[in-house]
């Protein structure tokens, strides 16, 4: 049944995968998401008879998913920053053998062992094809604990719409904060089998080979073109996105995630210093909203890009500006959150500094 | 043509046809398994991936499971091992076949899983998936083609290279000071707690490779059992990347490999253990 409550981000993803009917997780302890692990491992099973495995190995879990997802099953790991990077190889085979799964990035901040504070590093890893090869993630960027929560079963239902692998990028700070969460009605979990699925071939069909080798280039070209158009078929019909006050906003605020939630407190303090501030927000990093920003950006005198990274996103911002628009940028890294006065000082800065 | 070719043909000729009134129905003894495909192989004449790869298919057919059997093929000769089975499978990445079949298993924990893995994908890259693997007794069969060497990338040294022995990157020997031990893998795995039946075996000659058959039909019925991972250990051979002829590697198996590896069963479960 439907609930209010007041959880951590990472507590409302890990009871999100149980209600929409996820068959089993994989993972490994890494903070700052090893809560979604420890709340699976103490509910998940006992609940819905879900498989709650911790793994010897990022890469073991994510060859685990592989595994579990050429079923046609509900699977999914979380991980955070090196983690994640330890899964990009089997991502990459993932990606290349289609199969469904959701892989959840509580980003923390690099490079190597980095820190365990927030950060937004890891946006070119997971939007531009972290592994080797041309393949694409679907990217859900949460910004509230909320989203946390909702994301979860909109990344199963994209994962075997499209039966591509979706990430989750989510951050520390998200990971880690309390907020009231609606929590949504738990869905049984699926009979169905998949037509592709490798469950033990019948006599009355073919048999199911899950596999990304295919060592004749012809053949090889022609899955990576299948790939490609079915990328170009994402691009057109699952672009997300959120834009306050942007109707009458001189100055467009491009962020994502957590870093948007604190461009709205920053949009508000300018617009109530009489500064006409908008805040365009993508829900999908991939695929990346670029005509809606691209259309916004023709009525804002300039955009103020802000990340916690030294500038990833921004050149998609650019790319779908398309020089219609000045766009600056303004990064804090390893683990530092920016405040919504320093946002605004900057984008005073620039207003000051000769651009108006 | 001298005399002696001509000879050897006209013996060739007869023999052929001795041989097509000799196949008849009811003569037959042995045939292709209905689960082992009719195509022709990739795998170098005189290779034992066939005989295992046959071995596994007979126990298939002879079980009746091949509607519920899932296979893994690694990354190595035996990559393309889906391309001969006419069963549902999956294509590991290097060294992750058993973290797969682990995932299979967990969602469909009635079905029977099998991993199919060379020395340098189970022993190398793939050793922590092994052990923990093994460790957790996922109720999995372990197929592992132990022939010393990595076929597929060419004949470089792999962890179960024997000492002394060239290679492509040992090429004056692998010299055990710089490079290190054979890993006894299956050794390892028989310490485990986790692991049920543990066996190393041959297809070098037809006396094993029927006993190698009886250790995997063994292994299909422990694993309804549900109580640990079986691992069938082959010791084969390599012609092509040893540089020797299919006779010569079977006899190198038996005077090199075997002393090595010797043949048994390294852990057997107690009739207790096995009663259903």
């Amino acid at each position: 049944m439907k609930e209010l409550r007041l959880m951590k981000g990472n507590e409302a993803l890990a009871e999100a995968a149980i209600r929409s009917g996820c068959d089993a997780y994989f993972g490994y302890p890494i903070t700052p998401q090893s809560e979604v692990l420890e709340y699976l491992s103490k509910f998940a099973n006992m609940r819905t008879g879900m498989v709650v495995l911790q793994a010897e190995s990022e890469v073991a879990s994510i060859n685990m998913v592989y595994g579990a997802a050429g079923t046609g099953k509900r699977v999914m790991t979380s991980s955070s920053s090196p983690g994640i990077s330890l899964m990009q190889e089997g991502i990459s085979y993932i990606a290349c053998a289609e199969l469904p799964c959701l892989i959840v990035n509580v980003n923390r901040g690099g490079p190597g062992l980095g820190t365990i504070q927030p950060a937004q590093g890891d946006y070119f890893q997971a939007v531009k094809g972290g592994g080797h090869g041309d393949y694409r993630l679907i990217v859900l960027a949460p910004a509230s604990v909320q989203e946390m929560s909702d994301f979860v079963p909109l990344a199963f239902d994209l994962a075997f719409k499209w039966r591509n692998p979706v990430m989750i990028l989510s951050d520390g700070a998200l990971g880690q904060m309390m907020e009231k969460v609606d929590l949504f009605e738990e869905q049984p979990r699926r009979t169905a089998v998949e037509p592709w699925a490798t469950v033990g071939k019948p006599k009355d069909r073919e048999r199911n080979i899950i596999t990304s080798l295919f060592i004749e280039p012809q053949k090889m070209e022609e899955v990576n073109l299948k790939l490609q158009a079915k990328y170009r078929e994402i691009e057109k019909t699952e672009v997300r996105y959120e834009t306050v006050d942007c109707e009458d906003a001189e100055y467009l605020l491009t962020a994502y995630g957590l870093v948007a939630r604190i461009c709205h407190k920053a949009a508000q303090i300018g617009r109530e210093q009489g500064i006409k501030i908008g805040v365009f927000r993508p829900k999908t990093l991939y695929p990346f909203p670029s005509a809606a920003l691209n259309e916004l950006s023709r009525r804002v005198k300039w955009i103020l890009d802000v990340e916690m990274n030294a500038g990833q996103m921004v050149e998609d911002v650019r790319l779908a500006v398309e020089g219609n628009a000045r766009v600056e940028f303004h990064g804090r890294m390893g683990g530092i959150v920016p405040t919504p006065e320093e946002i605004l000082g900057k984008l005073k800065e620039k207003l000051s500094g000769g651009l108006s | 043509m001298n005399e002696r070719t001509m000879l050897s043909e006209e013996r060739h000729f007869e023999n052929m046809i001795q041989a097509e009134s000799i196949c008849t129905a009811e003569n037959l003894v042995y045939e292709r398994p209905g689960t082992l495909l009719d195509v022709t192989m990739h795998y170098c004449p005189g290779c034992g991936h066939g005989v295992a790869h046959r071995l596994l298919m007979e126990v298939v057919d002879e079980l009746g499971i091949q509607s519920q059997t899932i296979g893994i093929a690694p990354v190595g000769c035996s990559v393309f091992a889906y391309n001969y089975m006419n069963i549902d499978m999956q294509e590991a990445a290097h060294g992750r076949a058993t973290a797969a079949a682990t995932g299979i298993k967990r969602v469909l924990p009635e079905k029977y899983v099998f991993t199919y893995q060379g020395d340098g994908d189970l022993a190398a890259i793939g050793t922590g998936e092994t052990i923990h693997t093994c460790n957790r007794g996922e109720n999995i069969l372990i197929v592992f083609i132990n022939n010393g060497v990595y076929g597929m990338t060419g004949g470089q040294m792999a962890p179960t290279t024997l000492p002394g022995m060239k290679t492509t990157t040992s090429p004056y020997g692998r010299d055990v000071k710089v490079q290190g031990y054979p890993l006894k893998i299956a050794d390892i795995v028989a310490t485990l707690p986790g692991s049920f039946y543990v066996t190393r075996q041959a297809v070098h000659t037809p006396a094993y490779v029927r006993k190698a058959k009886k250790a995997m039909l063994k292994s299909f019925q422990y694993q309804k059992l549900g109580k640990g991972t079986c691992f069938i250990e082959i010791v084969s051979n390599c012609p092509s990347n040893w540089k020797m002829t299919p006779v010569e590697s079977n006899r190198w198996v038996k005077e090199h490999m075997l002393p090595y590896y010797p043949l048994g069963d390294l852990k057997v479960p107690s009739e207790k253990e096995t009663a259903q």
